[in-house]
């Protein structure tokens, strides 16, 4: 595996800090403390890690409503994102989008997206730039099982196929699309088949082994900024909490549950690189209360914070409209 | 700020102005590209005799891809979702995309990638986004086209915040609408009556660019205020020459912008005229014509000697046979009674 000490130091880091944001999110939605829908990435720390390990600040993703694991891999801002998520407006941003919508486009983060399928269009569309401006830039698309059978998501692998766009399409096949598995809603069943009648290479991975991705993803990063056009690649993963904080998951075994735990990518990761010696037991160890304590902080960061008020309910819309068009017709306002 | 650079005025057909403005806005910058289907046609093949071979479904794009080439000027597959969401995806990158919606009614086919992703992006991420799409589409009945081909559903992108909605009635407004749309940095629904494309009218040369949210006084008058949109507005300037010589002095509102709503002008005419007559070619629930009877009852009742009267498309898709459709589209002669009846 050709890795840098440096990137698997990242790499773990990456993974604790969103393992360990999850984890802290669904107690403290347990407890009450966390407003609306939030849907967790625990258990797919590799997917996100693997592919973003090969991205710079100036690439591109495009995310899902389950998105807190990519933006941590892209690098936004931890103590933002507890914030927008406790809907404070010191969030990533300013309160207004929550968990399914945190962005942050200066570190080419498009966006967590509510819609199941959104991305895949508005990642061609970003393809689109880097090729009309001629740079090297790529475009990760995450999407899951559920939006493999989304119309927009065929639309976008044509499209970027035909345009020959700098896209890596990924699909996080987590096994359950809400509740629905894919061996009920995926026809023909193998999901990564579909994209080579677009004319991609397209492959099926392991998404709980770091270095299978890590490795995948690497030859597909390398081929879009080469100009070489789309690459598909379904990683097959797991979805530890339910669709959203709150289900029951009566849908699934829990024998299910303990096999793929057995698999965790983050286990497998820490004894993959202890036993070929790669980092030692005291470094993971250090990086994973690190962890522990930058979450921590976020938590602490997003507590102390404001809420936004009354003056931040009409901004943002556009970037120039009249004030008074936001709320027509009427005298009395909130 | 209405920039003019020289002023000399000739005369353009709609179709043409909108061509300008295209060809002038892509000359200026670099990051402006044009995208739908058959912008040019026939992209399969690089003979140069094959090249714009439509040039847009009605030739409105025609030109464009000798003078910028195929990298800004694209073709894209039939599948409004993709290309739509590419544009917005694009404007959010740092481009700055015209894409060509055929006909309104395609809407549905791409609609979430308008109003759940461009529509909303900026708010969603605390204004740390901006979209600066402009989406350019044919509305009007009168083709023959029959249900899909012909509405005038700009209404619907009225209602969704984060969208701004144009409607231009005369090739000079179409031209000049048209640059500032491109220019904007949020999203904007260009709506462009193909009706209208042969009509002509004085256009000035050069850069040309026209403030959004500004209605204009087509024709000014004292007796009854005619709110109009796009090709309405030809039937309400018709309407008020009929008007005139039964000694009736109407004003002819052309609204241009939808979205931002020009309250000022509209407001001052009904002020000084008492009597309001809303004509729009869209269906009526719902309706741009319905917010503009609303923007009266709530900040001009004190001022209004009679009934706002409403001239507008029936609640039903537009028929095909020409017998219906001449039917569906509000008449001059359905904006003369209505005039007349708010006169008593």
């Amino acid at each position: 595996m050709d890795i840098s000490r440096d990137r698997l130091l990242w790499a773990y880091e990456r993974m604790c800090l969103i393992r360990e944001f999850e984890d802290r999110l669904h107690a403290d939605f347990a407890a009450g403390k966390i407003p609306g829908f939030v849907h967790l990435y625990a258990g797919e720390e590799a997917v996100a890690t693997g592919f973003c390990a090969h991205l710079r600040d100036d690439d591109f993703l495009t995310s899902t409503h389950r998105g807190h694991g990519h933006c941590i891999a892209k690098g936004v801002d931890l103590r933002a994102m507890m914030a927008e998520i406790y809907g404070k407006a010191t969030g990533a941003c300013k309160g207004k989008g929550g968990s399914m919508h945190i962005a942050d486009v200066d570190k080419g983060m498009l966006g967590a997206n509510g819609i199941v399928g959104g991305g895949p269009p508005l990642a061609c569309g970003a393809g689109l730039s880097a090729k009309i401006k001629g740079t090297d830039q790529v475009t990760v698309c995450f999407f899951g099982d559920g939006a493999s059978n989304q119309g927009t998501t065929f639309e976008g692998l044509n499209l970027a196929g035909v345009w020959k766009l700098p896209v890596i399409f990924v699909c996080e096949n987590n096994g359950y699309a809400e509740t629905t598995s894919p061996r009920y809603s995926v026809s023909g069943q193998d999901i990564a088949a579909r994209a080579r009648g677009f004319g991609m290479p397209s492959i099926a991975i392991d998404g709980l082994d770091f270095f299978a991705v890590y490795e995948a993803a690497g030859e597909a990063v390398a081929r879009a900024r080469r100009g070489e056009g789309p690459t598909f690649i379904e990683a097959q993963t797991y979805r530890y909490y339910g669709h959203f904080e709150g289900d029951t998951i009566k849908y699934r075994d829990r024998e299910e549950e303990a096999h793929y735990k057995s698999l965790d990518c983050i286990g497998r990761f820490r004894t993959t690189v202890i036993e070929q010696e790669l980092l030692s037991q005291a470094e993971l160890d250090a990086i994973a209360a690190r962890a522990r304590e930058a979450v921590a902080d976020a938590v602490r960061f997003a507590d102390a914070s404001p809420l936004p008020g009354a003056d931040d309910l009409l901004t943002d819309v556009y970037v120039s409209y009249p004030e008074r068009e936001l709320w027509p017709f009427q005298e009395v306002r909130a | 700020m209405t920039v003019m650079v020289e002023e000399a005025v000739r005369t353009l057909s709609y179709r043409e102005a909108i061509n300008e403005a295209l060809r002038l806005e892509m000359r200026r910058d670099p990051s402006v590209i044009l995208m739908g289907e058959d912008v040019t046609g026939a992209s399969q093949s690089d003979d140069e005799a094959h090249l714009d071979a439509w040039g847009g479904v009605l030739g409105v794009t025609k030109g464009l891809v000798h003078e910028f080439g195929r990298q800004r000027v694209r073709d894209t597959p039939i599948t409004e979702s993709g290309f739509m969401g590419a544009g917005v995806g694009a404007a959010a990158t740092g481009l700055r995309p015209v894409v060509e919606l055929m006909f309104i009614g395609f809407m549905g086919v791409c609609l979430d990638q308008i109003v759940n992703q461009a529509a909303k992006m900026r708010y969603m991420f605390g204004g740390k986004a901006k979209i600066p799409l402009t989406v350019r589409t044919m509305i009007g009945a009168g083709f023959r086209a029959a249900a899909q081909h012909s509405d005038s559903i700009y209404s619907t992108f009225v209602h969704f915040p984060g969208l701004k909605v144009l409607a231009p009635a005369t090739p000079a407004d179409a031209k000049g609408l048209l640059a500032a749309a491109i220019r904007d940095d949020d999203p904007v629904i260009f709506c462009e009556n193909k009706v209208l494309y042969d009509t002509k009218g004085p256009v000035p040369e050069g850069e040309y660019v026209i403030p959004l949210g500004k209605a204009d006084v087509k024709r000014a008058g004292d007796d009854v205020t005619i709110v109009a949109i796009s090709r309405m507005v030809l039937h309400a300037l018709e309407a008020a020459e009929q008007l005139a010589s039964q000694g009736v002095s109407a004003e002819v509102v052309d609204l241009r912008s939808l979205a931002p709503l020009d309250e000022e002008t509209v407001l001052a005419s009904i002020r000084k005229t008492g009597r309001l007559v809303v004509v729009d070619e869209d269906n009526p629930r719902c309706s741009v014509a319905g917010d503009i009877a609303t923007l009266a009852a709530t900040q001009a009742l004190d001022y209004l000697n009679a009934p706002v009267k409403l001239v507008t498309a029936p609640h039903t898709p537009v028929p095909f046979s020409p017998a219906l459709e001449d039917l569906y589209v509000p008449s001059p002669a359905r904006i003369i009674a209505a005039a007349q009846a708010t006169l008593g």
